[in-house]
C-alpha cells in the first residue's frame, strides 16, 4: 500500500531531497520512496511510477511530498518518524557552520559585499531569473543549471558583455577562476595556458592533463555547450577569446568545443588571426583544416590538445608531440596482446559507460576511424541511435549523464548506482568483450569513487571473468580523490588504466578488431 | 582588458543552489557565502513585470509609506466608550478581527464572542436567542480594521465596550482597542457564559473609570518609548507582554493611586493589571494601528498597512491599493498545545494581533525575545534567524524599536509585498491558538507563516492599479 505526508511549505533543494530518498528506499520494510516538491514535472514523474495519490492535485511548487511504498502496514508511523528524522538532519547540517544563511542574493551580498562571483544550480525554470538578478548586482555568473531557454541565454550573455562581467553557462559545469575550480572541476596547478570551453569534461580532461604533465592553467573558462550555437553566437565564446588574448598571465590558449556552427567558427576564426599567442583548437570531431588557415592549431583528441598547448608553453616545435604520440603507439601491441588473452572467444563488442559526455564523443570519434560502428544515446547518425538508452546493443557507447537517466537522480559522477548496476547488467550479457569506462574526479564529483566501483568491478569479475576493464582516469594527485592512488587500486585489481580518454579508446579500437 | 575586474581580484562567491559547491569552496579555504534559496510564489510573470517596470515610482511611494511610519508617535491619551469616540460606530453593529466576514462564514470563537457581546449589550438572554438575531441580519458586522480599530482574537467591540483612544501625534490620527480582559472564559475567545460577561461589566463600571481618570490625570503616554523600551527587556509585543504590562503598571500606579478614591477598587484595578501579562497586548496592538493608519493610501506603494485574521480568512491591506482586501483561507497554527488539548480542538488563526508583525513588531522581532523561542522550535538561533529571515521582505528597519541581541539593529519593519512573492518568504507571525468551538478558550500558543494567496492576489492587485 501507498501512503504519503504532506509539508506544506516547505522547501528542500533537489539534491538535498535525493539524498534523503536514496536513504528511504534504503530502509527496511519499504518497498519504493520518492520525496519531492509538489511540482507539475514530479507529479507526473509521481504518477509514471504509480506513486500518485489524488490528493496531490491541491499541492503546488512549495509544498514537499514523501510518498512510501510498504506492504507493512503497521510500519508507517515509523518509517515517516524516520523521514522527519533525515530532513531535519540534513537542514540542520546546513546551519551547524553558521548562524544564519541569507535567502536572498540582496542579503548574501549585504554580508559578503565583496562577492564577486554568483555560482547558481537551482532549478533552471528560476535560474535565469537568478542570473540576471546576479548580473544587475555587478556579480560575474557561473550557471550550472540547465533547462534554460536559448533566449534568456542570450538576454543573459549579451546583459553580462555591456556590463564587462563573465557569464558562464547555462549548464556550465566546470572553470577554473583564478586558480580556483568551481562546480565540476579539478585541482589544477596555475600556470600560463588559459582555455575557453563549451564542453564540462573536455576542460576537466585538458586541466587535468596539462596539470599531470607539470603545467598550469591561467583561467579556464566555461561557456556552457550551446554557446557555438548559431542562436547564440559564440558570444561568450569569443569575449573569452579576447580575455585571453589581452591576459599577461597567459601565454598559450586552448579552445575546447563540438564543431561550433559554421558562421560562430568564422567569428571564431578571425577573432583567432588577431591573436599573436600560439591557439590550440580541439574541436571534436570537425575537420582539422577548417582553422589551420586562421593560424591556430588543430588538434584531434583532447589529450593531444592538452600535450600540444603544454609544448608551446615551453616553447617546443608542435612535431615534438606528433613525435611522441607516434613512439608510444609502439607500445600498443604489448598492451593489446595482453588484454586479448583475458577475452573468450566469441565475446565481442565493446561497451562504453561514461558519466562525461564530452569523453563519450571522443571515444565514438576514434572509435569510428577504426570503422567501428557504435550504438549511442548520444549521436547524431539516425542509423546508430540507441533504441533503448538502457540496453545495449552491439558495440554500444552510452553516456549515463544524459538527461534521460538524471531526471530524479543525481549525476552519474556524483551518485554511481546506475552506471555500477549497468556494468553488471553488461557482464551478464555473453558478447560483452570490453567495459569501457571513464573515472572523473575533483571537485562535486564522488569523494569516493573506489569505495563505489571496486565491489561492482569485482561482482562483474567473478559473473564474467573473461571481460577485459579499460578505463582513464580524468583528475589529478591533487583532488580529494587523488588520481595517483585511485589509479594505482584500480590497476592491482585488473582494470587496464590508460592516460588518457583517448589511448582509453584507441586501445580498445585496436582490441575489437583484432579479436573480430 | 576584458574581464580584467574580475581577473585582477581574489574570487568571493555566493553560492546560490547545491550546498556541495559551498563546501567544495570551504574546503579550498575560498571565501564563500550560501544563499538558502527559496522558489518565488507561482505568480503570472506579467505581474512581476508590472511591478519591475514600475519600480522607481513604488520604491518612492515606499520611502514615503516608511518615513510615515518610522514617524508615527503612538500615545495613550484616554479612554472612553465605543458608542462615542469610533466612527461609524452604532447599536446595531458588532466590530470583529479580520477581513469582512458573514454570521455564517463565522468560525466558533468568532460567534461566541459576538453572541458574548449581544448578551451583554441586553440584546439576547441567551445563546439560542442571539444566534437568531444574529442570522437574523438585524446586526451589522464590520471589521474592526475599517473603523480605526483592532482587537486581538475574535476582536469583536460592541457599542457599549470601554477602549483605549490612541493618538498619532504627529499625523492626528486616532486608532482605538478594547481592555484586556486576561486568561481564562474571555469573550476574545469566544467565551459567553455569566462568568464571561461579568467580568466585562466589572471592566465597564470599575476598570475603565479608574484607568481613565488615571490617564486624564496624567495627560498622556508615550508607548513608543514603552514599546521600546519593552523590546529591551524580552517582550516582542504580541505573545510576551509581561514587560510591557510592567512599564505601564509603573507609570499608572502612581496616577491611579493619585486620582481614585476607593481603596479597595484601587487594590482591584491594579491587582488586574498586574495579573494579566497581556494587559499591554491591547496597546501594543492600537500603538501599531494608529502608526500604519497614517500610512494609508499611499500611491503605488508595495508596503503592507494591515495583515489580519477573522478565524476563518486571513486578510490584508496594501498602503498602495486603497481599502482592499486581499484575502484567503486562514491557516491553522503550529502550536503548543495545552494539556488535554491538540491540533485537532485549534481553530483556523484569528485576531487583529498581527498587527504588530505588521509594524515590524511580534513574529519581526522574536530574536528580541529569548524567552518564547520555545515556540518557534526551541533554540535561541531560531528565533534569530526568524527576524533575520524578516528582514529579506522588508523595505526598513525600525529607528526606534531595537534588537538588543543584533546589536541595537532596527526590526524589520515594513512588508513589501513584492518581497515576499518574488523570493518565497512568507511573514512569520507568532500567536494565540484559540479552541476551534465557542465558549472554550486559548487552548495553545505557537507561530505560523502567513498564506502566500493574499500577498499573490495583493501583487496582483497593485500590478491592475499601476497598469491603469
Amino acid at each position: 500500500m501507498i501512503k504519503s505526508l504532506v509539508k506544506k511549505g516547505e522547501y528542500f533543494d533537489s539534491v538535498s531531497l535525493m539524498i534523503v530518498g536514496k536513504n528511504i528506499a534504503e530502509m527496511e520494510n519499504v518497498q519504493d520512496a520518492t520525496v519531492v516538491m509538489a511540482t507539475q514535472e514530479n507529479k507526473s514523474i509521481l504518477k509514471t511510477a504509480g506513486l500518485y495519490l489524488s490528493e496531490f492535485d491541491k499541492y503546488d511548487d512549495t509544498d514537499l511530498l514523501i510518498v512510501i511504498k510498504s506492504e507493512m502496514k503497521e510500519k508507517f508511523t515509523e518509517i515517516f518518524e524516520k523521514v522527519d528524522l533525515l530532513l531535519k538532519e540534513i537542514r540542520n547540517k546546513k546551519d551547524d557552520n553558521e548562524s544564519f544563511s541569507p535567502k536572498s542574493l540582496e542579503t548574501a551580498i549585504k554580508i559578503q559585499p565583496e562577492s564577486n562571483l554568483a555560482l547558481i544550480s537551482i532549478a533552471g525554470r528560476f535560474a535565469g531569473n537568478e542570473a540576471m538578478k546576479a548580473l544587475k548586482q555587478g556579480l560575474n555568473v557561473m550557471l550550472f543549471s540547465d533547462n534554460v531557454s536559448i533566449q534568456t541565454e542570450v538576454e543573459l550573455k549579451k546583459y553580462a558583455l555591456a556590463n564587462d562581467l563573465l557569464m558562464m553557462g547555462p549548464d556550465c559545469g566546470t572553470a577554473i577562476i583564478n586558480g580556483v575550480p568551481l562546480a565540476f572541476s579539478n585541482a589544477v596547478n596555475t600556470g600560463d595556458i588559459g582555455i575557453v570551453a563549451a564542453s564540462g569534461t573536455g576542460l576537466q580532461e585538458v586541466s587535468s592533463i596539462i596539470s599531470d604533465e607539470g603545467f598550469g592553467i591561467s583561467q579556464a573558462i566555461g561557456t556552457g555547450g550551446r554557446d557555438i550555437k548559431e542562436e547564440v553566437g559564440g558570444l561568450m565564446f569569443i569575449a573569452s577569446l579576447e580575455a585571453l588574448k589581452e591576459d599577461e598571465n597567459t601565454k598559450v590558449i586552448v579552445l575546447i568545443s563540438k564543431p561550433p556552427h559554421p558562421s560562430v567558427l568564422e567569428k571564431i576564426t578571425s577573432k583567432i588571426k588577431e591573436i599573436s599567442k600560439p591557439v590550440v583548437c580541439i574541436f571534436l570531431g570537425a575537420d582539422k583544416n577548417l582553422v589551420i588557415e586562421s593560424g591556430a592549431i588543430p588538434t584531434e583528441t583532447l589529450e593531444e590538445a592538452a600535450l600540444t598547448a603544454c609544448a608551446m608553453s615551453k616553447k617546443l616545435e608542435i612535431s615534438v608531440v606528433q613525435e611522441f604520440i607516434k613512439e608510444r603507439k609502439k607500445e600498443f601491441s604489448t598492451i593489446v596482446d595482453k588484454e586479448i588473452e583475458k577475452i573468450v572467444a566469441g565475446r565481442k563488442y565493446v561497451r562504453g559507460l561514461f558519466s562525461g559526455g564530452t569523453l563519450c564523443d571522443e571515444a565514438q570519434i576514434i572509435l569510428k576511424k577504426d570503422s567501428i560502428n557504435i550504438y549511442s544515446n548520444r549521436t547524431n547518425d539516425k542509423r546508430y541511435a540507441l533504441a533503448d538508452s538502457w540496453v545495449s546493443r552491439e558495440h554500444t557507447l552510452v553516456d549515463l549523464g544524459e538527461d534521460e537517466f538524471t531526471v530524479g537522480r543525481l549525476h552519474p559522477m556524483m551518485d554511481f548506482d546506475l552506471r555500477n548496476k549497468r556494468i553488471i547488467q553488461e557482464a551478464k550479457d555473453k558478447e560483452t568483450a570490453i567495459i569501457l569506462f571513464d573515472l572523473v574526479l575533483g571537485y562535486g564529483a564522488n569523494e569516493d569513487p573506489i569505495k563505489e566501483i571496486l565491489p561492482v568491478i569485482k561482482e562483474a569479475k567473478r559473473i564474467a571473468p573473461n571481460i577485459a576493464f579499460i578505463c582513464s582516469v580524468t583528475g589529478t594527485d591533487k583532488d580529494p580523490q587523488n588520481k595517483k592512488k585511485v589509479t594505482k587500486i584500480l590497476e592491482e585489481n585488473d582494470v587496464l588504466v590508460m592516460p588518457s580518454n583517448a589511448v582509453a579508446a584507441e586501445i580498445t579500437g585496436l582490441i575489437i578488431k583484432k579479436i573480430n | 582588458m576584458k574581464f580584467k575586474k574580475l581577473f585582477d581580484k581574489k574570487i568571493e562567491v555566493t553560492n546560490i543552489g547545491l550546498n556541495v559547491f559551498k563546501e567544495d569552496l570551504e574546503k579550498q579555504g575560498q571565501k564563500v557565502i550560501n544563499v538558502e534559496w527559496n522558489p518565488p510564489a507561482g505568480i503570472d510573470k506579467n505581474v512581476l513585470e508590472t511591478l519591475e517596470n514600475h519600480k522607481d515610482k513604488i520604491e518612492i511611494a515606499n520611502k514615503k509609506v516608511l518615513e510615515i511610519i518610522l514617524n508615527g508617535k503612538p500615545f495613550l491619551v484616554g479612554l472612553d466608550i465605543a458608542r462615542n469616540v469610533i466612527p461609524g460606530m452604532k447599536e446595531n453593529l458588532l466590530l470583529h478581527s479580520g477581513p469582512p466576514l458573514t454570521w455564517e462564514r463565522m468560525s466558533g470563537p468568532m460567534k461566541g464572542a459576538m453572541i458574548g457581546a449581544m448578551i451583554y449589550e441586553g440584546k439576547a438572554k441567551n445563546y439560542d436567542e442571539a444566534e437568531k438575531i444574529g442570522a437574523s441580519g438585524q446586526f451589522e458586522f464590520s471589521p474592526c480594521h475599517e473603523h480605526n480599530t483592532v482587537g486581538p482574537m475574535a476582536g469583536v467591540v460592541s457599542a457599549s465596550m470601554p477602549v483605549f483612544v490612541l493618538k498619532n501625534e504627529e499625523y492626528g490620527n486616532f486608532a482605538y482597542c478594547t481592555l484586556n480582559e486576561g486568561l481564562g472564559k474571555v469573550l476574545r475567545y469566544g467565551a459567553f457564559d455569566t462568568e464571561t460577561i461579568k467580568k466585562l461589566k466589572w471592566m465597564e463600571k470599575e476598570l475603565y473609570p479608574t484607568l481613565k481618570n488615571a490617564v486624564e490625570f496624567l495627560g498622556k503616554i508615550d508607548l513608543k518609548n514603552l514599546i521600546a523600551q519593552a523590546l529591551h527587556m524580552g517582550d516582542e509585543l504580541h505573545n510576551r507582554n509581561r514587560a510591557g504590562t510592567s512599564l505601564f503598571y509603573r507609570t499608572i500606579a502612581p496616577a491611579i493611586v493619585q486620582t481614585c478614591k476607593k481603596p479597595e477598587v484601587t487594590a482591584k484595578v491594579l491587582n488586574f493589571i498586574n495579573g494579566n501579562d497581556h494587559f499591554f497586548l491591547n496597546l501594543s496592538m492600537p500603538a501599531a494601528k494608529v502608526t500604519l493608519d497614517a500610512a494609508r493610501n499611499i500611491e503605488n506603494s508595495s508596503v503592507v498597512v494591515a495583515m489580519t485574521r477573522n478565524g476563518t480568512d486571513f486578510g490584508l491591506q496594501l498602503s498602495g491599493t486603497k481599502n482592499s482586501w486581499f484575502v484567503d483561507l486562514a491557516p491553522v497554527p503550529d502550536a503548543l498545545y495545552f494539556p488535554g488539548f491538540t491540533k485537532d480542538d485549534a481553530n483556523p488563526d484569528i485576531g487583529d494581533s498581527s498587527i504588530t508583525e505588521t509594524v515590524g513588531l511580534g513574529g519581526f522581532a522574536i530574536a528580541a525575545s529569548p524567552a518564547i523561542v520555545q515556540f518557534v522550535g526551541g533554540s535561541a538561533s531560531d528565533a534569530v534567524n526568524y527576524t533575520m529571515t524578516m528582514y529579506e521582505i522588508t523595505f526598513a528597519e525600525n529607528n526606534i524599536y531595537q534588537i538588543p541581541y543584533l546589536n541595537f539593529r532596527g526590526t524589520p519593519t515594513g512588508i513589501d509585498v513584492r518581497k515576499v512573492v518574488e523570493k518565497g518568504i512568507l511573514p512569520f507571525i507568532d500567536t494565540g491558538v484559540a479552541h476551534k468551538n465557542p465558549g472554550i478558550g486559548q487552548v495553545g500558543a505557537g507561530v505560523l507563516s502567513a498564506p502566500m494567496k493574499p500577498f499573490i492576489k495583493a501583487a496582483i492587485g497593485l500590478s491592475e492599479q499601476l497598469n491603469k
